[in-house]
């Protein structure tokens, strides 16, 4: 396999817990532009996986590259997240103290240093990056509400915004549609499909419907590798993916 | 730009910047232009007392930016305010000469008793106080910049943090201790004469020393609300709240952090220093670990995350801290015992935080019947603070223990 | 070394007080006697012949003070004592007893004369009496002093000892103290040399200060002998040394274990950070003052018994103050660590001025019972008894509680709930009655560990506050949550701590271990024996 046109590049990564191997011998490839929808029982390695990628957790062996030369295993997670990659948590993780917009300004691509934080002063720029945000996640009428006084979908989106605003290469979008109704799905779906005409996106899901409804390759991840990899019709006619979702 | 933030900063702050300024010119007025049979006149013991308090407040303030701030909660502050107090005892004890007990114009008197044949080299420079006044700040600066820089960047956080913390003050408080350090030792040091050539013994120069602490003090509150109000410290607050998450967004939680901290050390060690004259000695007591941990109560009392807290916190405390030593001495340390349990039980906020949400209750509940009486769903208008506004709510999961972070 | 000595001396304290009773008493003041009827010197010698052949180690007094000149006749009544001067008479002695008899004035008594052939006689006989002493113990002070004090003159004596010695440890000394003689003797170079090689294995102090004094005083083969044992000598002590700093070491490792090892369950296994761990401490030592008076003044015999009375209910005090702090704070403050270490200092000032109110600021006496006092000697060694009896008491301690947590329902409803608190939960496991009871376990090893602290600590409000710092480093050096790793970080801080302590005094030691630990905890956050996993680092 070539790396040079991916952005995304795992080669036999390994991982392991106290004996426990949450990811075995894993290979994944993405290219440049692409969304990938991972799926996978619990305990299948997609959070140690994105835990890799981002930097969070060493794997023991294996190669991971970002964007064909760049490899993550030498970086942590700052550094990784300056390079371009964004995440978002399985739980939603914003600043519950701070306005939507103070959310947003923090994640907002710029230096990432003390003394220009200390003197910062909002741009015109800037500004007008935080209202197409506030548009995009549709979130232009709560600007000055405390996060804490979100929703637990508007509190996804809001998160999401924040990956927007760090203007990411690639994201890492962990379960974005968990406890949300079918309305704010819908509306998760179509937000994520724009954001993928000029980004590379890595979706974990639980929900058929809503991987459906992004239409992408697929992978199905078990006991820590691949299972199987392609559309999701093909995926779900797969014999063990369905033994190993349906325990037969 | 700063200006303007100052101008647009908190009135509570304005408030206190303006009590702090108008003291450093009423206290020293009423103490020397009025005469002692006056009803107004201040008393010299007062003016020391106050003062004394003053720069506690500084070192609570110093505390809540670490703490409040940024979650941090550090057990060695008493360990900084030390050593900017030591910084000043050794410019104090230079500018005793050949006045002391022994009459060497160089070395203290206690060098002398301990049979040192000349100055250690780190008492070099001291008689200056430049060169005093920079070690203030540099020496407690430079050790929290190298604890800090190796703490956070290993990611010990937590209570973890908070014992080595306390371990370092204690490693700090063993040392002076000892004779051979050349701090004096056990008895520190003391009786001192003049500073930059006033007698500290002086109303004058006392009623300056206090000016100078009310003064430091509300500098040091405009600095920590320009600070706060920075993107730099709304980051703070989020490294506070979701490390992870500022790490994620590119952010270095551990810089973030080693700058508060690093600030935060600087200002104890200039209460520190403003301390050692007003109080006429510095002894190794300072680094005892129970007064860094009274700090944090001062902090926690007034309401840790406000600025106005922490040194309404520190006045209250120590002031209840002076009757009852005066009155029932043997209850102070059931009193102060009492005040940690009552605080974390029933004030997590502090005072300053209950008066906030009583009043954000209060508008939220007015809010409230407006909209009712528009006809409106009374729900709207989602004010009401959820738990995790509590300033430094370490865990976002429930109350249930884990295995400590 | 110091053991025989030790043994020898109170054998000899045992003899000389058992033996003025017995029969044998009367015989030998009845020769004694006989002094004062001697008339020139051969009389007296056979005298001295007669005393020596009683084989009785009393003699050595009279003969002792006749070789000095001090044996004195009384003129009026012709009695034989011993003299000492005193002012300007002369205090008269029992010559047996060695009690004072009497005062008298110069001219009342007569000097008994001795010549040097009859100073001769007297030492050999002394020698030969104690070498051949029925009593090993005798036989061995006798070597023992004859090794530090060597005389050519003590050669054959001791070679007439060793050939009739049987005892092997006896023998050996003997031969030990005639090396000692010979290398002060003009005997011939290869006696000498042999004579080193035998005193350079016994390997002790006195061994070496006997060979630095030859080496001083001789020249050729004989000093270069000298030098090399005195080189072997030295790296043996050495590794003495270690020895008994490794000792020391555990020893404190010990005593660093009790204090921790509740802490290890309050702390390590339910993630609560108990500042008030201390005072449990504390309040265990002072339940055993208080048992020991309640036995001074009601029940003076169960004083030997006053530990094992004090260990249950210091354990049941400090449980039960556990308790009421697990039940009335902190478990409003779970997943609140700063909170509930702020809370619990409170606790802890409150306890400590408690404790200062009813008892008193000052030091309490806890007194030592006879199995935990005194010492014997390994080698170079000297063990305390307290000191091992606290070894053993913690390690007991650690392997109860070990089997508490793997081995028993409770244990494993506690790991449950630590495990994962919603699942125990939903099993049917009463969640808060474990936290309770887990913090009152906790507690009340403390509570334990207090009655053992009691015995080498000073019994003070403050007691705890020595503790809790040092504790905490211990846990969280070990790593957080394992039991192994508190004792293993207790013995290995002990240890360190030992071994800097004669290069960097106490204090400074102590400093840098303090410091090592805090890099320490920088280089791996979870201590020794992390967990790992997803889980925790979440």
């Amino acid at each position: 396999m070539s790396k040079s046109n991916t952005i995304l590049y795992l080669d036999g990564v390994s991982a392991s817990f106290d004996g426990f191997r949450a990811i075995n011998n894993l290979s994944l490839v993405l290219d440049k532009g692409e969304m990938r929808a991972i799926i996978g029982p619990n305990g299948a390695g997609k959070t140690t996986m994105m835990d890799i990628v981002t930097g969070k957790t060493r794997p023991d062996e294996g190669e991971v590259f970002f964007d064909g030369q760049v490899d993550l295993t030498r970086h942590d997670e700052a550094e990784i997240a300056m390079m371009g990659i964004g995440r978002k948590f399985q739980k939603p993780t914003v600043f519950e103290n701070h306005s939507v917009e103070d959310n947003l300004m923090l994640a907002l691509k710029g230096p990432r240093s003390i003394f220009p934080a200390l003197f910062h002063r909002r741009s015109a720029a800037e500004a007008r990056r935080i209202d197409d945000i506030l548009g995009i996640i549709r979130l232009g009428d709560k600007r000055d509400e405390l996060a804490a006084n979100l929703s637990h979908g508007q509190k996804q989106w809001l998160e999401i915004g924040m990956l927007l605003a760090q203007d990411p290469k690639l994201l890492l979008v962990d379960e974005p549609v968990a406890g949300m109704t079918d309305a704010e799905t819908e509306e998760t779906a179509r937000l994520l499909k724009d954001i993928a005409r000029d980004h590379s996106v890595i979706v974990v899901e639980h929900d058929m419907h809503f991987v459906r409804e992004l239409g992408v390759k697929v992978t199905c991840l078990h006991e820590g590798s691949v299972l199987s990899e392609g559309t999701l019709d093909f995926v779900s006619a797969d014999e063990r993916v369905v033994e190993v979702y349906l325990g037969r | 730009m700063i200006t303007q933030r100052f101008f647009s900063a908190d009135r509570r702050i304005a408030v206190a910047v303006f009590i702090l300024l108008a003291a450093a010119v009423v206290v020293p007025l009423l103490n020397l232009a009025i005469a002692p049979s006056s009803a107004l006149y201040v008393p010299p013991y007062i003016v020391a007392l106050v003062g004394k308090y003053l720069c506690y407040a500084l070192l609570a303030l110093a505390l809540d930016l670490v703490w409040g701030y940024c979650g941090i909660l550090s057990l060695g502050h008493g360990a900084f305010f030390a050593l900017g107090g030591y910084a000043m005892g050794m410019y104090l004890m230079r500018q005793i000469g050949s006045r002391g007990v022994y009459g060497n114009p160089i070395l203290p008197d206690f060098m002398v008793f301990l049979n040192y044949k000349e100055l250690p080299w780190f008492w070099h420079g001291f008689d200056h106080f430049w060169f005093a006044a920079t070690m203030v700040l540099a020496v407690p600066g430079l050790l929290a910049f190298v604890f800090g820089w190796f703490a956070f960047r290993s990611r010990v956080t937590g209570v973890y943090l908070s014992i080595i913390t306390q371990a370092m003050t204690y490693a700090l408080l063993l040392a002076f201790f000892r004779n051979d350090m050349g701090f004096g030792g056990n008895n520190g040091l003391t009786d001192f004469k003049d500073i930059l050539g006033f007698n500290v013994q002086a109303d004058a120069t006392r009623s300056a020393l206090f000016a100078a602490s009310a003064v430091t003090l509300a500098l040091a509150v405009l600095l920590t609300a320009a600070i706060v109000g920075s993107k730099y410290g709304k980051l703070l607050m989020a490294v506070r709240d979701a490390e992870s998450r500022t790490r994620f967004l590119g952010w270095r939680a551990e810089n973030v952090k080693l700058f508060a901290f690093t600030v935060s050390a600087i200002m104890a060690g200039i209460a520190g220093a403003l301390y050692v004259p007003q109080v006429g000695i510095i002894n190794p007591g300072e680094f005892e670990p129970s007064s860094s941990i009274e700090v944090v109560i001062w902090t926690a009392v007034g309401g840790r995350g406000t600025i106005v807290g922490p040194i309404i916190g520190a006045l209250l405390v120590n002031a209840g801290k002076s009757w009852f030593t005066g009155v029932l001495p043997e209850f102070w340390l059931f009193a102060l015992g009492g005040l940690f349990v009552a605080v974390t039980l029933l004030l997590p906020k502090g005072i300053v935080g209950m008066w906030d949400s009583w009043r954000g209750n209060a508008r939220a509940t007015r809010a409230a019947s407006l909209a009712a009486e528009a006809g409106a769903d009374p729900e709207a208008p989602k004010i009401v603070r959820s738990a995790a506004r509590t300033p430094g709510a370490w865990s976002a999961s429930g109350a249930e223990p884990q295995p400590a972070e | 070394m110091i053991l025989i000595r030790a043994i020898g001396l109170t054998l000899l304290l045992v003899i000389a007080s058992l033996l003025p009773s017995s029969a044998a008493e009367a015989d030998l003041r009845a020769t004694i006697a006989k002094f004062a009827t001697a008339t020139n010197f051969s009389g007296t010698e056979a005298v001295v012949r007669e005393l020596a052949a009683s084989g009785d180690p009393a003699v050595e007094r009279p003969l002792s003070a006749l070789a000095d000149g001090n044996l004195y006749i009384r003129k009026s009544d012709s009695q034989v004592f011993v003299g000492k001067e005193a002012g300007d008479g002369i205090e008269l002695l029992d010559p047996l007893s060695g009690e004072k008899a009497a005062d008298a004035a110069k001219t009342d008594l007569t000097k008994i004369k001795v010549n040097n052939g009859l100073r001769r006689t007297i030492r050999d006989a002394l020698g030969t009496l104690t070498l051949r002493a029925k009593d090993a113990g005798v036989r061995l002070a006798a070597a023992a002093t004859m090794f530090k004090t060597p005389d050519a003159a003590n050669i054959e004596p001791l070679d007439a000892a060793i050939a009739a010695e049987t005892e092997p440890g006896v023998k050996a000394l003997f031969e030990q103290a005639r090396a000692a003689s010979v290398l002060v003797s003009d005997k011939p170079e290869a006696d000498k040399l042999a004579a080193i090689s035998l005193i350079a294995a016994r390997g002790d102090r006195d061994a070496l200060s006997l060979l630095t004094s030859v080496e001083a005083s001789s020249q050729g083969p004989v000093k270069d002998a000298a030098t090399a044992a005195i080189g072997t000598i030295n790296s043996t002590l050495a590794l003495w040394d270690a020895g008994q700093n490794i000792w020391y070491g555990i020893s404190l490792g010990s005593v660093l274990l009790l204090a921790a090892i509740g802490l290890a369950i309050t702390f390590g296994v339910m993630g609560v950070i108990n500042m008030a761990h201390g005072e449990m401490v504390m309040l265990g030592a002072y339940t055993t003052f208080v048992v020991q008076q309640v036995i001074r003044t009601s029940f003076p015999g169960l004083f030997d018994w006053s530990l094992v009375i004090a260990l249950p209910l210091a354990f049941l005090v400090a449980a039960l103050v556990g308790l009421a702090i697990e039940r009335g704070l902190i478990r409003f403050l779970y997943g609140r660590p700063l909170e509930t270490l702020l809370a619990t200092w409170g606790v802890s000032l409150i306890l400590q001025q408690a404790v200062r109110t009813i008892f008193g600021p000052t030091n309490q006496e806890v007194g030592n019972p006879s199995w935990m006092s005194g010492s014997f000697d390994i080698g170079q060694l000297a063990v305390t008894w307290n000191r091992l009896w606290i070894l053993v008491f913690a390690l007991l301690v650690f392997g109860v509680l070990l089997y508490v947590m793997k081995r028993t329902p409770w244990g494993l409803q506690m790991r449950a709930v630590t495990a994962n608190r919603r699942m125990a939960a939903s099993m049917g496991i009463r969640t808060p009655w474990v936290d309770a009871l887990t913090f009152a376990l906790g507690s009340g090893i403390a509570g334990i560990a207090g009655v053992a602290l009691s015995q080498i600590d000073n019994v003070s409000p403050n007691l705890g506050r020595g503790y809790i710092i040092d504790s905490f480093m211990v846990v969280v050096f070990g790593g957080v949550g394992n039991l192994w790793g508190t004792l293993v970080g207790a013995f290995s801080l002990g240890i360190v701590n030992k071994f800097l302590e004669p290069y960097a005094g106490a204090v400074l030691g102590k400093i840098v271990v303090l410091v090592l630990i805090i890099l320490f905890i920088q280089k791996r956050p979870r201590g020794l024996f992390a967990l790992k996993g997803r889980a925790v680092e979440a």
